[in-house]
């Protein structure tokens, strides 16, 4: 038994209406009391849905406990059959009907409906989360489908430069996209276009707008993107061991990224290495190497979300942007793996929990100047006072924005560009503050041209064990950032245990922060 | 009043989400589901914004082990208790909210209270009450909170009034004000604003409910030596004055008093809705069941706002309790119990109405096909109850249609 008070992934059944919400012609159809509805809000709010997800709930009640749920397993599949005419059913259960054992997934099999194939999803909801139901299920999905196809053992790997004697374009496809995933809309868009600039066609890309039909052509790709690991890497792997496919595994967010994806693109499927482009066709190189970047140098970064997005930012926040990584972690523990060789690479920890407050302590420990984290870590940071961008679901409806806005490819590195930096100080601007901040209009709150000041953010009195001259130097720190400076100040006193904070101490602490 | 009574897949939330609305009017108590990650997932989800300065509710999360042996799972259970409440030294008053799962494998969350509460004793009182699915819908939650309240109130003979139900604080205090004004007291509450000023309640108690979802807390009130005041129910300015009236009369005030305290407030709550009167007039409603506050809205909006009812939903209908409102819709109102959503959803598509009232799980899909919808959720956690929020209620139907009249692309 675990107590939890916020939770960044729901149960797997969550995950598996991710996979059915995403496609088109798929069914769900789930055993389930009344108020497991809740997680349609997620694709209708969140997602901005202008449809319900394909589900059909169950809705059983404690009267039905005694009797016969089977039977209303069995009303509930024969009635979605019969209304929504599914190309593929997904029948499972909730937390709940997972203790009755009703096995909905075997019921659905006996009731006769042809060739209309029937996966049985059996999702342990007591073990496993979110992001492993969705890897499951389209790996359940694609299996059931694909079975009939797969080819005899010992026949050759089909040859992924085939294309070249068949006298067409190489094509790929594009797994994992799904909806609740990080701007998954829009990285599919980018790196279709990366790839159409190769000549490589995309073939399927699948769950995002996938039909059943759709996922029954994947093996005449020539090879997979597996553009998410949460949700694809189960399937491409399938993919590999049974039709032979090769899977380019290397996820394009970041500029280095990006080029390693082509570069990986190029390899796999025999394309000539010229047809690579210059990393200049993202703007980040160039204003990360501009001057005003010069502020970015060694800015203090906490990083915390999905595996695939955490290793990216480490990534990009210590090579592209000149950042240093104070924290690394994820709450995926299907792939901790990989996130604990990123931090070992940094020097660093990683940090494996689903626990939202031990996050939010290690953020506070390591004092960071940026937080790159889940909604979860965007309230933990405002708490704090420390800006925050948010890189990876769990989201906001805000964070399914109206406007093209990749995380992938040269777009979307131009993307994280902004939104990473416009929480911080901009550089000119932190410059001029330095220099002026002696100026009475900067001491005491920011005054407007209009003459009045702005009413500053309440503070709580300093604390008694400031000195009259530790207190007249705070008193001469930017309004903005003198919370923090006390914060500070006040902790490093507490640490060593000294009693009253000084000017002194106060520059002591300052130069210690500034490390 | 025929009824049309349905069954099928249902678009609504259990009673555990109850506990976002429950867990402000008690700032000392704190809220523990045992259940699943479903049941975390859906308070937070439900709740929306994330309420994130720490909450005072969580979830006990089941996990392999505690299916497996359900002594375990008792000895988790006292462990995360105490985990917890080391943690929130503030909290007097525990709330063990059983779930689907708890309730499935029988996890005896009464014994557990019976069990904590010798080891608590003089500290914090623990209660237990059931939120799951599989016995209550959406407001059903509150009700078996309260009902769990109901043993522990101690006894008392003196005469008074007693409000059930939560209302926001500073509607609360406006009534109270009203009710000092009507010469009715003294006045307690249930839920108290704080878990550990309990009223006493005996022969001499009149309740008065302030939500029509409280038939099972009634009932134990009632079972106490409570008298139950049947009223209208203080949505709007008509069931506000009726609901004041209901209460003034069982204490033998002068109507003549009463009316002179009560008119005025009519006065300027049927000023504050009339324009809003306009916007919605001649529109057609279609209420979705989900609070069972439906009939008591239907009521508002059609006699107060001039809307035809094309069909009012409702979860459960208590006759006993919704007859005062039942009395005051058209005779031939279509009236619809539980839900087979997807039938319901065909007969909103054939019918066209100009607003439907729905959860959040409906509300774009609707939209989407060009039906202007509501969202139910807003119902529960807005201050709406009296005259003087009237304007404020009508302005929440009112605005869906105001917006839509005012947006264009071409």
């Amino acid at each position: 038994m675990e107590l939890t008070l916020w939770t960044y992934e729901g149960p797997p059944h969550v995950g598996a209406m991710r996979i059915a919400a995403s496609m088109e012609g798929v069914h769900y159809v789930l055993h389930a009391p009344q108020g497991d509805t809740y997680a349609d809000l997620l694709f209708t709010m969140i997602e901005r849905r202008d449809r319900r997800p394909p589900v059909t709930y169950t809705t059983f009640q404690a009267r039905d406990l005694g009797g016969d749920t089977a039977d209303l397993v069995k009303r509930s599949i024969a009635e979605a059959v019969e209304r929504f005419r599914p190309q593929a059913l997904l029948v499972g259960e909730s937390c709940t009907a997972e203790l009755i054992q009703d096995q909905p997934g075997a019921l659905a099999q006996g009731m006769g409906f042809g060739d209309l194939p029937i996966v049985n999803l059996e999702l342990p909801a007591y073990s496993k989360k979110e992001n492993w139901g969705a890897g499951e299920t389209f790996y359940q999905l694609v299996r059931g489908l694909l079975k009939g196809q797969i080819p005899a053992p010992g026949s050759p790997r089909p040859d992924p430069g085939r294309w070249r004697s068949e006298g067409r374009r190489p094509r790929l496809n594009l797994l994992g996209a799904s909806l609740l995933g990080f701007r998954c809309r829009d990285d599919v868009i980018e790196v279709t276009r990366l790839l159409a600039e190769l000549g490589v066609e995309v073939a399927v890309v699948a769950p995002l707008g996938a039909t059943p039909a759709d996922l029954l052509r994947l093996p005449e790709a020539d090879a997979n993107v597996c553009l998410y690991p949460e949700v694809a890497d189960s399937t491409c792997s399938w993919l590999e061991r049974q039709f032979g496919m090769a899977c380019v595994r290397t996820v394009p967010i970041g500029i280095g990224a990006t080029v390693a994806f082509l570069q990986e693109v190029v390899q796999v499927l025999g394309l000539d290495p010229a047809l690579l482009p210059s990393p200049e066709r993202s703007r980040l190189p160039w204003y990360s190497r501009s001057v005003d970047s010069t502020y970015l140098t060694g800015k203090r970064v906490f990083i915390f979300a999905d595996a695939t997005h955490a290793i990216a930012a480490a990534r990009i926040a210590s090579q592209e942007l000149g950042f240093q990584v104070v924290g690394l972690g994820s709450y995926s523990r299907e792939q901790a793996r990989a996130v604990r060789a990123a931090a070992t690479e940094l020097g660093l920890e990683a940090l494996i929990s689903d626990d939202y407050l031990a996050v939010e302590a290690a953020m506070a420990a390591a004092a960071p100047e940026l937080v790159l984290g889940t909604q979860m870590e965007r309230h933990s940071a405002k708490r704090l006072g420390v800006p925050c961008a948010v890189i990876s679901s769990p989201l906001h409806v805000q964070d399914v924005p109206a406007r093209y806005a990749p995380q992938m490819g040269w777009e979307g590195a131009n993307v994280i560009f902004d939104s990473w930096v416009h929480p911080l100080m901009m550089g000119l601007e932190e410059h001029l503050i330095g220099m002026f901040r002696h100026d009475f209009e900067f001491v005491d709150g920011h005054m407007s041209h209009r003459g009045e000041t702005a009413a500053a953010a309440p503070e709580a009195p300093v604390s008694g064990v400031w000195t009259s001259d530790g207190e007249a130097e705070l008193k001469k720190v930017p309004f903005f950032v003198r919370g923090k400076v006390r914060r500070n100040a006040e902790a490093y006193a507490q640490e060593r245990g000294i009693g009253a904070i000084t000017a002194e101490v106060m520059f002591d602490a300052k130069a210690h922060f500034s490390r | 009043m025929e009824v049309l009574k349905e069954s099928g897949q249902r678009e609504v939330f259990c009673g555990l989400t109850s506990i976002v609305w429950l867990h402000r009017r008690m700032p000392d108590a704190f809220f523990l589901v045992v259940g699943s990650r479903t049941c975390a997932h859906l308070i937070q989800s439900a709740a929306g914004v994330m309420i994130f300065a720490e909450p005072r509710f969580g979830t006990a999360i089941l996990g392999e082990r505690d299916l497996a042996g359900l002594a375990d799972a008792n000895d988790e259970l006292d462990r995360v208790v105490t985990d917890l409440l080391a943690r929130r030294p503030e909290i007097r008053t525990l709330f063990l909210v059983g779930s689907c799962p708890s309730e499935v494998i029988k996890l005896d969350l009464a014994k557990a209270a019976e069990r904590l509460n010798g080891r608590l004793t003089g500290r914090v009182r623990v209660v237990n009450y059931s939120g799951s699915g599989i016995e209550t819908t959406f407001t059903q939650g509150e009700d078996q909170a309260l009902t769990a309240l109901v043993p522990l109130l101690p006894r008392g003979d003196q005469r008074q009034l007693l409000l059930v139900g939560t209302l926001a604080d500073a509607v609360e205090d406006r009534f109270l004000t009203l009710f000092e004004r009507l010469g009715v007291g003294p006045v307690v509450a249930l839920p108290p604003r704080r878990s550990t000023e309990l009223p006493p309640v005996g022969p001499g108690t009149m309740a008065l409910l302030c939500q029509p979802f409280l038939g099972s807390t009634a009932r134990a009130l009632q079972a106490r030596g409570v008298t139950l005041l049947p009223s209208p129910y203080p949505l709007g300015v008509e069931g506000s004055r009726r609901w004041f009236e209901t209460a003034a009369n069982a204490f033998g005030i002068d109507p003549a008093h009463t009316a002179t305290v009560l008119d005025p407030l009519v006065a300027r709550g049927q000023a504050a809705v009339a324009p809003h009167r306009r916007d919605l007039e001649g529109k057609r409603l279609f209420l979705l069941p989900d609070s069972q506050m439906e009939p008591a809205l239907a009521r508002f909006l059609h006699r107060e706002c001039g809307m035809e009812l094309v069909e009012v939903g409702t979860p459960y209908l208590d006759r006993a309790l919704q007859q005062p409102e039942l009395d005051l819709l058209p005779p031939d109102t279509a009236l619809s119990e539980g839900q087979h959503l997807e039938r319901q959803l065909e007969r909103v598509r054939a019918a066209r109405p100009d607003l439907v009232v729905c959860g959040m799980g409906l509300a774009n899909p609707l939209e989407a096909e060009g039906i202007a919808t509501k969202w139910s959720i807003e119902l529960v956690f807005s201050p709406i109850h009296g005259c003087d929020q009237a304007g404020d209620l009508a302005e929440l139907f009112a605005r869906p249609l105001r917006r839509r009249a005012a947006l264009a692309f071409a």
